[in-house]
């Protein structure tokens, strides 16, 4: 039997932390409890339920998107970028898809940020089931889970497309980091658009059918997401000078000086992953030597094996 | 009259002795086989009494009854039909008493009394020699297989007329085998020299080859998977004595020896297709032959489109890649098969094959997990080796072959390898670094300081298991035999990383 792609995780201590935030109280005033930045926008749900909190509408928020089968250069772009924005303080929403969604939580909960799923499924549901860690984590208290669907709701196709709306009006910018030409994360960015949201993305090459949909949106105005500090800057937060220079610090190894092989083989490296066969071919330096370095590189940092057999060098 | 002739039954790679009992009384005119005797055997009482009317003996028309002893073991086969013609023969007088004591008898009857080569003279003339008999006659067919073992004497025989004047006057048939045309050795059709590019998979194929280790090939359909593969029996090292012998057993209880071929001079390659059922790879029936695992001996065990193959039927791998042998228990009894093979296997990354190669390949996360899931963590654990083999290229396709390896050269560097592996493990049961125990590996697996700390700082980052680690050393051990150096270097150390898997989720 196929086992399902999602875990229904009635455990008590969630079935617990489980709240209804409905838009409206009795006497027919406005919740404060709920978000006040859907509250502007007409088609948002009356009622969301909830574990953990809302984002919190004083601090600065962004959401990022991206495709399910990234690659494992989106992974790693999405991963920066919500690490270096969550720890300027940035709340972090995305979808809690697989791929990028899934890693660019990751990313936040990595420096410990907050971050935020608005999912197409109930708030106790965990869709895909590969993300229950992460999906643990948030409930625990590093951000929220919120849906307009009722508790036990099956991941349902429909309910995907929908919920994008709440992910764009909650941020204050939404970023695609790797997108094809049809792709949910550009209705995500459509939705953004007419809410008066800035989009930005991520620029990848013309033949990579997963960078096209970004290509696109810059194409139609959307602001070019060449670095995290830009989108800081947008979002108007003081960008933090020596992580750029620890950055760049990092790019030089102090190994490369050593022997000609390790410079051989980091600038043949590149962010998208190669065989060690094509690695072989560019350098030219036999598969033992070859190994060597590569392995102390992958040890050191430098580089990592994302797929078995194929390498790229990491930023 | 009673009378009783040894012969011998197959019992998992043994031979065991069974006597051939007759009795003639008076009676019904029947013929009766009792002792646990397959229909195959059962049939030989047709074949007997036809095959003598043939002769022009006419059996009396008296109760015969044959025994076949012990009774609690079960015969199969046509092994049996010479032994029973002999003991009836004695039994009704026709061949002397006493003129067939100490004499070992295995053959399958024709109508006409000709005498048809069997399965399985290998060991049943060990049995015999253990046992201490004088002579062993075997059809014509087996003798060149029967000679094989010394310190007995073996007759091959051709006719029942030629076992008959064998019993009267003690004189034996010529001796000499039929003359068979020697096989004319296959010029090595697949060589390295045809794979252009692939240098790390050849590099891998020849690591997996000079120490046994298990390897994995995983690629885009029509990169060359199964062409590796199949170039891999011909880098392997020389067969030794001992090891053909062990080879040239199993085969025969097979009944897979050619004939003209007594021994087995290379190393198999067995190549099932997916859909092998359970028992065919493990070895079964109610009293267990070997199934292709065991067969692959000493050899190759390769599996293409391996997660294509039964989930449960690649489970049964687990055990016989660690202990090397497999125990088969059947209503027939407990077997042990020696299995010893060298494991490779080929498949791809996900159902279209193109991953990760964004480009190409469009299937889903969860597509290519429940793909790559088919084949269980455990047993990827238990190979040494993975090693991705990329689609090629045109320029590699149309390269000039001047800087490609032969499998000669290959071979050569193979034969070192092992020559180093043999002497150091010379008083030792084993022969390959991939059987190294666990116990001995500190003794034979010295790193120096800077490969302690890479495989220390591997062994957290790779979220390596025990066995993981032990099968690291091994494949280390065997990268710095190829290099002839006593010590493994951070360069072996590194390099046994690199062809191990690595988790893809970190």
């Amino acid at each position: 039997m196929q086992k399902r792609n999602y875990i229904l995780d009635t455990s008590p201590e969630l079935t617990r932390k489980i709240r209804l935030v409905e838009k409206y109280r009795s006497d027919g005033t406005i919740n404060p409890a709920y978000p006040s930045r859907l509250l502007p926008y007409g088609q948002m749900p009356k009622a969301l339920f909830l574990i953990g909190e809302f984002p919190d509408p004083s601090k600065k928020t962004a959401a990022i998107v991206g495709a399910r089968s990234c690659s494992a250069y989106g992974k790693a772009e999405a991963r920066r970028f919500a690490a270096c924005l969550a720890s300027s303080g940035v709340q972090v929403i995305s979808g809690m898809a697989s791929g990028i969604d899934a890693w660019a939580q990751r990313g936040a909960l990595d420096v410990r940020g907050r971050t935020f799923s608005v999912l197409g499924c109930g708030v106790n549901v965990c869709y895909p089931r590969e993300n229950y860690s992460l999906y643990r984590e948030i409930a625990e208290g590093h951000g929220g889970l919120i849906s307009e669907f009722a508790p036990d709701a099956l991941p349902l196709s429909w309910h995907f497309p929908i919920r994008n709306r709440i992910i764009s009006a909650l941020a204050d910018i939404v970023l695609v980091v790797e997108a094809r030409l049809k792709s949910g994360s550009l209705i995500t960015a459509d939705y953004a658009l007419d809410q008066g949201k800035t989009v930005y993305a991520v620029p990848g090459r013309n033949d990579d059918p997963l960078s096209q949909g970004c290509n696109r949106l810059i194409a139609q105005g959307a602001g070019i997401a060449t670095s995290p500090e830009i989108l800081l800057e947008e979002l108007g937060l003081p960008v933090s000078k020596n992580k750029e220079k620890e950055k760049r610090e990092k790019q030089i190894p102090p190994e490369w000086k050593k022997t000609g092989e390790f410079r051989k083989i980091f600038t043949s490296l590149d962010s998208r992953e190669i065989t060690l066969s094509e690695l072989q071919e560019k350098t030219g330096i036999e598969i033992p030597q070859l190994c060597l370095v590569l392995m102390q590189m992958c040890m050191s940092g430098y580089a990592e094996e994302t797929a078995p057999g194929y390498y790229r060098k990491t930023n | 009259m009673f009378c009783s002739i040894l012969s011998a039954a197959i019992y998992g790679v043994d031979a065991v002795p069974i006597w051939v009992e007759a009795d003639v009384s008076s009676g019904m005119p029947v013929f009766s086989m009792v002792g646990f005797v397959s229909s195959q055997v059962r049939e030989a009482q047709d074949r007997v009494r036809t095959a003598l009317r043939n002769l022009g003996i006419l059996l009396p028309p008296k109760r015969i009854t044959i025994n076949l002893s012990p009774g609690d073991i079960r015969k199969e086969g046509t092994r049996f039909d010479l032994p029973i013609a002999a003991a009836v023969l004695q039994a009704v007088g026709e061949i002397p008493e006493h003129a067939l004591d100490g004499v070992m008898l295995i053959g399958e009857l024709h109508l006409d009394g000709r005498i048809e080569r069997i399965a399985g003279v290998l060991p049943s003339v060990l049995m015999a020699r253990e046992k201490g008999c004088r002579i062993c006659l075997v059809p014509a067919g087996n003798l060149r297989e029967g000679r094989i073992v010394s310190g007995i004497r073996v007759t091959g025989i051709r006719h029942l007329h030629e076992l008959i004047q064998f019993c009267k006057d003690s004189s034996l048939p010529p001796s000499e085998p039929d003359p068979v045309s020697e096989p004319e050795k296959p010029a090595a059709q697949e060589d390295f020299r045809d794979i252009r590019g692939q240098t790390p998979v050849i590099r891998a194929a020849l690591i997996s080859a000079a120490g046994f280790h298990n390897l994995l090939l995983s690629g885009p359909p029509g990169s060359g998977k199964s062409m590796i593969a199949r170039r891999i029996p011909g880098i392997l090292p020389p067969l030794t004595p001992e090891e053909s012998l062990e080879i040239s057993r199993i085969y025969s209880i097979a009944g897979l020896l050619p004939e003209g071929q007594p021994l087995m001079k290379s190393r198999p390659f067995r190549a099932p297709h997916h859909n092998i059922s359970a028992a065919a790879l493990c070895g079964g029936g109610m009293i267990p032959r070997p199934g292709e695992i065991t067969l692959a001996h000493r050899g190759i065990l390769y599996m293409d489109e391996l997660p294509e193959a039964d989930p449960r039927t690649l489970e049964m791998l687990r055990q016989p890649l660690e202990e090397r042998r497999i125990t088969v228990s059947r209503s027939g009894g407990t077997f042990l098969f020696p299995a010893s093979f060298l494991f490779i296997a080929a498949m791809n990354p996900c159902p279209c094959g193109y991953y990760p190669d964004r480009e190409r390949c469009s299937c889903s996360p969860r597509e290519i997990e429940l793909y790559q899931a088919r084949i269980s963590q455990p047993l990827l654990d238990r190979i040494d080796l993975h090693c991705s083999v990329p689609a090629v290229s045109y320029a590699d396709l149309t390269s000039p072959s001047g800087d490609v390896v032969s499998s000669a050269q290959l071979q050569k560097k193979v034969t070192d390898a092992s020559l180093i592996q043999q002497e150091r493990y010379q008083g030792e049961s084993f022969l390959f670094n991939s059987e190294l125990p666990v116990s001995l590996l500190n003794r034979y697996c010295c790193l120096t300081g800077e490969a302690a700390r890479m495989m220390e700082n591997a062994f957290s980052r790779l979220g390596l298991s025990a066995r993981g680690y032990h099968h690291l050393l091994r494949v280390s051990r065997t990268i710095a035999d190829l290099e002839h150096s006593d010590s493994i270097c951070e360069a072996h150390v590194s390099e046994a990383i690199c062809f191990r898997r690595q988790s893809r989720h970190t």
